[in-house]
């Protein structure tokens, strides 16, 4: 109900008497404030080329604010710049740059509070606290922004687009970089985050918690320091994903805890120091992914059950499954993986013979790390090979009974 | 120097053995490539071979070779030159022959079929190791009394450094498994050639497992110009030490 | 010409030079005579370098021999059994020869070559030659770069009598030319028209050494054996083996 007023809301004040306010350095309204203060529910104000130090400027009304290609708010690393509570809000176009840090507030570039039906459309945010800061909201679409920030330490800098206690958010064409966590949702629902790049952020990519039905897909999360975590959250579906390059001794393409209900899939999981990390999660499907280059492909904890891998291919990792304990409540099935050694006699695409996925060197590694200088060593494939034949350290259930001869098609 | 490798060069030839271990290597390699569905286990592959096979050959070719050239050795001694020249020369023959044997044996299909940093890596190791493992060969034959004893003491040399060193490393980091080991691991390492190209190769391979070891150590280490130096350093130190010392008791030697 | 100052070697239990002393000189053709093991073979390699003294010193032309092994450009040598590479031709091992001496053409000495009709096995391999046909190849290659030292290790063991006279003929043709010459040999009868000087070793150690005048003034024996008997047997214990060279002598005589 509310989305239909909302709707009904703003077609009648566009189609009502819109002004166009235009604003900016030698025009008749000089500043952005002023301009603010003179629009009414609908009006757009143009804020031509200049840079404007003003620094807070609160917008509650239903206005559009457009800039042109050098329009600038510099916050002069003491202020927040725009604050945004109302409805039916857009700013585009506008070049934010040095928004302050405060160690008691979120400054943010652009803090949206309690609003509803608010578009923030190809906007340049540079060297800032938080950059988009959204709390209680509805029906926020974040799009096309560049946002770079410039990492020092996890402490002195907020996340790229913050999210907190939304729902219905969409998230679209971002690039992100330089942040603490690239995109951050907290208690937020039914909201879609796609096609995003979100890059070199000191800790995730993308940081998830308490999120449910939630829907991710076509972002690339690169070189983050820690990857993404997906956290404490149900039905979220992560499709056609890339993650690459997230190295480091805790970063993990995805690192999964306590996730229930979810899928993900057609995802390319590319060179990263651990694929998927899974603790206390159930009833996942993982299905599809491309696993290439990953120092360890999957890191199963004991505490996940009742999670089904199927179809995925497994390419040049290091290791391919490791886990910690013996009991094994996962299946494997119909993966392809290159380290398998096994033949096809009947020739139906299915080898004979199940693949173990663990190899006693990787419980070997997880015991003493110091152990991964002797990796490919003779010595440690002769021990593998030893383990092949006589199982022994190796939890002998975890294993994929149906492995495919040729690599699925995703 | 070089008129003299000429012709142990060209004995090197007239035996086949080398043409022989270079067809084998270009053989396995070209149907690795051929066979295996993707070039990164074709790689895995060549990795064992570079690590293993080529230390192994160049260990016996090189000490079957000293044996067979004592009559060279012995006619080249009553002529006017110095023991330190007899030697170098036919250390630059075997060794020439053995890496022209493994550059065109392993070099081609890698370029052909894998032309990357890892395949570069690859190269580079298994160069080096050749021309460790002719040092060695070299040392073991010189110090032997006879062709038994020099094969036996080469054969036992790279069963140390290709199985028996790593299985030492486990054994010595599980017994001190609550100790901080990293550094330890890293001098560990220069002590076996096959090792440190090893570690130099897994840095292109599994750079990504390597990472995640804790404060990623090895990475930041062997990575850095430090490390690449201290490779190179390291390896260059392999080849040259116990040539040098061959050739000292080449040099006092009765013959 | 040659010095020896004080020259000991030992190998493990076995005293093989027991400080010798001597000189030769230009113009000396000298026999090193001994039985089995006297060490005339470590002498003859002391003198090359092959073997390392345990201590004292060779002069060649007045200069010591370690270090620069130039002088060897001088020496001409002739293995007991000459080994060569399996691989090499007859021609190339000549040509290899020139190729390291770098003497010129012209100052070769292509004698014995011709005299043993050698260009008629250029081609083949050293390995498929007769022993005798190897020693043929050993004195040409001594004589062949006209050395002003020849160094002899039973040069006529081996040969046909005919070669043997050859060869013979040859050292008598470069004794003339006021060149020093050192032959070992146990069969007297060979040396007796050529020496000029007697070296006589045993069991490491140098019994005399004295010009054929002086040797033949003392004992008033003409021929070098009988001469050589007499010495022994009016010193101390005699040597079986001079027994036997004497009855060969004999019964060479009565032939």
């Amino acid at each position: 109900m509310r989305v239909y007023l909302g709707i009904v809301f703003l077609l009648f004040m566009t189609t009502g008497h819109s002004r166009t306010i235009i604003a900016g350095q030698g025009q008749a309204i000089a500043s952005l404030k002023k301009a603010v203060g003179l629009a009414k529910d609908g009006d757009t104000i143009l804020l031509k080329n200049g840079t404007y130090r003003e620094g807070n400027v609160l917008i509650t009304r239903s206005i559009t604010l457009i800039g042109e290609a050098n329009t600038i708010l510099d916050g002069e690393n003491k202020h927040e710049l725009l604050t945004i509570s109302g409805r039916n809000i857009t700013i585009k176009k506008i070049q934010l740059q040095n928004a302050g840090y405060s160690a008691l507030n979120d400054f943010a570039a652009i803090k949206i509070i309690d609003a509803f039906a608010i578009t923030l459309e190809s906007n340049t945010i540079l060297n800032s606290y938080f950059a988009i800061h959204v709390s209680n909201t509805t029906y926020c679409t974040i799009r096309n922004n560049t946002i770079s920030g410039n990492p020092s330490t996890e402490q002195l800098t907020g996340n790229g687009i913050h999210l907190w206690k939304s729902s219905h958010a969409l998230i679209e064409n971002n690039h992100i970089q330089g942040h603490r966590d690239g995109i951050y949702f907290e208690f937020v629902t039914e909201s879609v985050i796609q096609k995003n790049l979100s890059e070199k952020n000191i800790r995730y990519g993308l940081h998830f918690m308490f999120s449910h039905n939630d829907h991710y897909l076509g972002n690339t999360f690169k070189n983050n320091g820690a990857g993404v975590a997906v956290m404490y959250s149900k039905n979220v579906r992560m499709e056609q994903n890339h993650f690459e390059e997230n190295w480091g001794p805790s970063a993990y393409g995805i690192l999964l805890k306590e996730i229930t209900d979810s899928h993900i899939s057609n995802n390319t999981f590319l060179k990263n120091t651990v694929g998927i990390y899974m603790e206390g999660s159930s009833r996942m499907e993982i299905q599809k992914n491309a696993f290439r280059n990953n120092g360890w492909a999957l890191k199963v904890q004991a505490s996940c059950d009742d999670n089904n891998f199927f179809n995925n291919n497994f390419h040049g990792n290091s290791f391919d499954v490791a886990t910690n304990g013996t009991m094994v409540l996962n299946k494997f099935y119909n993966n392809y993986w290159d380290k398998y050694e096994g033949y096809d006699i009947n020739k139906d695409g299915i080898g004979d013979i199940p693949y173990h996925p663990v190899s006693m060197y990787a419980m070997i590694v997880e015991q003493n790390p110091n152990t991964l200088i002797l990796m490919r060593s003779f010595m440690v494939s002769l021990l593998d090979k030893a383990e092949k034949a006589i199982p022994s350290l190796t939890p002998e259930n975890l294993l994929d009974d149906k492995p495919v001869m040729k690599p699925n098609k995703l | 120097m070089l008129k003299l490798s000429r012709y142990v060069l060209y004995d090197i030839l007239r035996s086949r053995v080398i043409i022989t271990y270079t067809l084998f290597l270009f053989i396995v390699s070209m149907s690795l490539f051929q066979l295996e569905e993707n070039d990164s286990k074709a790689i895995l592959s060549l990795l064992n071979i570079v690590l293993i096979v080529v230390p192994l050959i160049g260990m016996i070719f090189t000490t079957i070779h000293y044996y067979n050239s004592y009559e060279f050795i012995e006619l080249m001694l009553s002529q006017p030159l110095s023991r330190t020249r007899i030697l170098m020369s036919e250390y630059g023959g075997v060794a020439l022959s053995l890496l022209s044997a493994f550059f065109i044996g392993v070099g081609v299909p890698v370029l052909l079929f894998a032309f990357d940093e890892t395949g570069l890596a690859l190269l580079f190791t298994g160069g080096a190791l050749t021309l460790v493992f002719t040092s060695i060969a070299f040392l073991a034959s010189v110090k032997a009394r006879d062709k038994a004893r020099g094969i036996g003491a080469a054969l036992l040399l790279w069963f140390y450094f290709a199985l028996i060193f790593d299985g030492l490393v486990l054994l010595i980091l599980f017994a001190f498994s609550d100790y901080p080991m990293e550094k330890f691991t890293l001098v560990l390492s220069a002590l076996n050639p096959i090792d440190l190209g090893r570690i130099f190769i897994m840095l292109k391979m599994d750079i990504s497992a390597l990472m995640g070891y804790t404060g990623a150590l090895y990475k930041d280490f062997f990575g850095s110009n430090t490390g690449i130096l201290f490779t190179g350093g390291i390896m260059l130190l392999w080849i040259v030490l116990p040539l040098w010392w061959a050739l000292k008791v080449f040099r006092r030697k009765d013959l | 010409m040659i010095r020896i100052e004080n020259l000991s070697k030992r190998f493990k239990k076995l005293q093989a030079l027991d400080d010798i002393n001597a000189f030769f000189s230009t113009g000396q053709v000298v026999s090193l005579i001994g039985p089995n093991g006297s060490g005339k073979t470590t002498l003859i390699k002391s003198i090359l370098g092959m073997v390392k003294a345990d201590s004292g010193i060779i002069y060649v032309d007045g200069k010591k021999i370690n270090g620069d092994p130039s002088y060897r450009g001088r020496i001409g040598y002739m293995p007991q059994i000459g080994r060569y590479p399996d691989n090499m031709r007859v021609g190339q091992l000549f040509r290899m020869l020139k190729n390291i001496r770098k003497v010129p053409d012209a100052a070769l000495d292509t004698d014995l070559l011709v005299k043993f009709n050698l260009a008629s096995i250029f081609d083949k391999p050293m390995r498929t030659l007769s022993g005798g046909t190897r020693q043929k190849v050993s004195a040409a290659l001594a004589f062949y770069f006209n050395p002003e030292i020849l160094i002899l290790d039973e040069p006529t063991a081996g040969l046909d009598p005919l070669s043997s006279e050859i060869l013979k003929e040859k050292i008598m043709q470069e004794k003339r030319k006021n060149k020093l010459i050192l032959i070992t040999s146990h069969i007297l009868s060979d040396l007796d028209e050529l020496t000029t000087h007697v070296m006589y070793l045993q069991e490491g150690k140098m019994i005399f050494l004295k010009d054929i005048e002086t040797l033949r003034k003392e004992t008033g024996q003409e021929k070098l054996g009988k001469a050589i008997a007499h010495v022994m047997k009016g010193g101390k214990k005699e040597a079986l083996w001079i027994d036997e060279v004497l009855a060969l002598k004999e019964t060479d005589k009565n032939d």
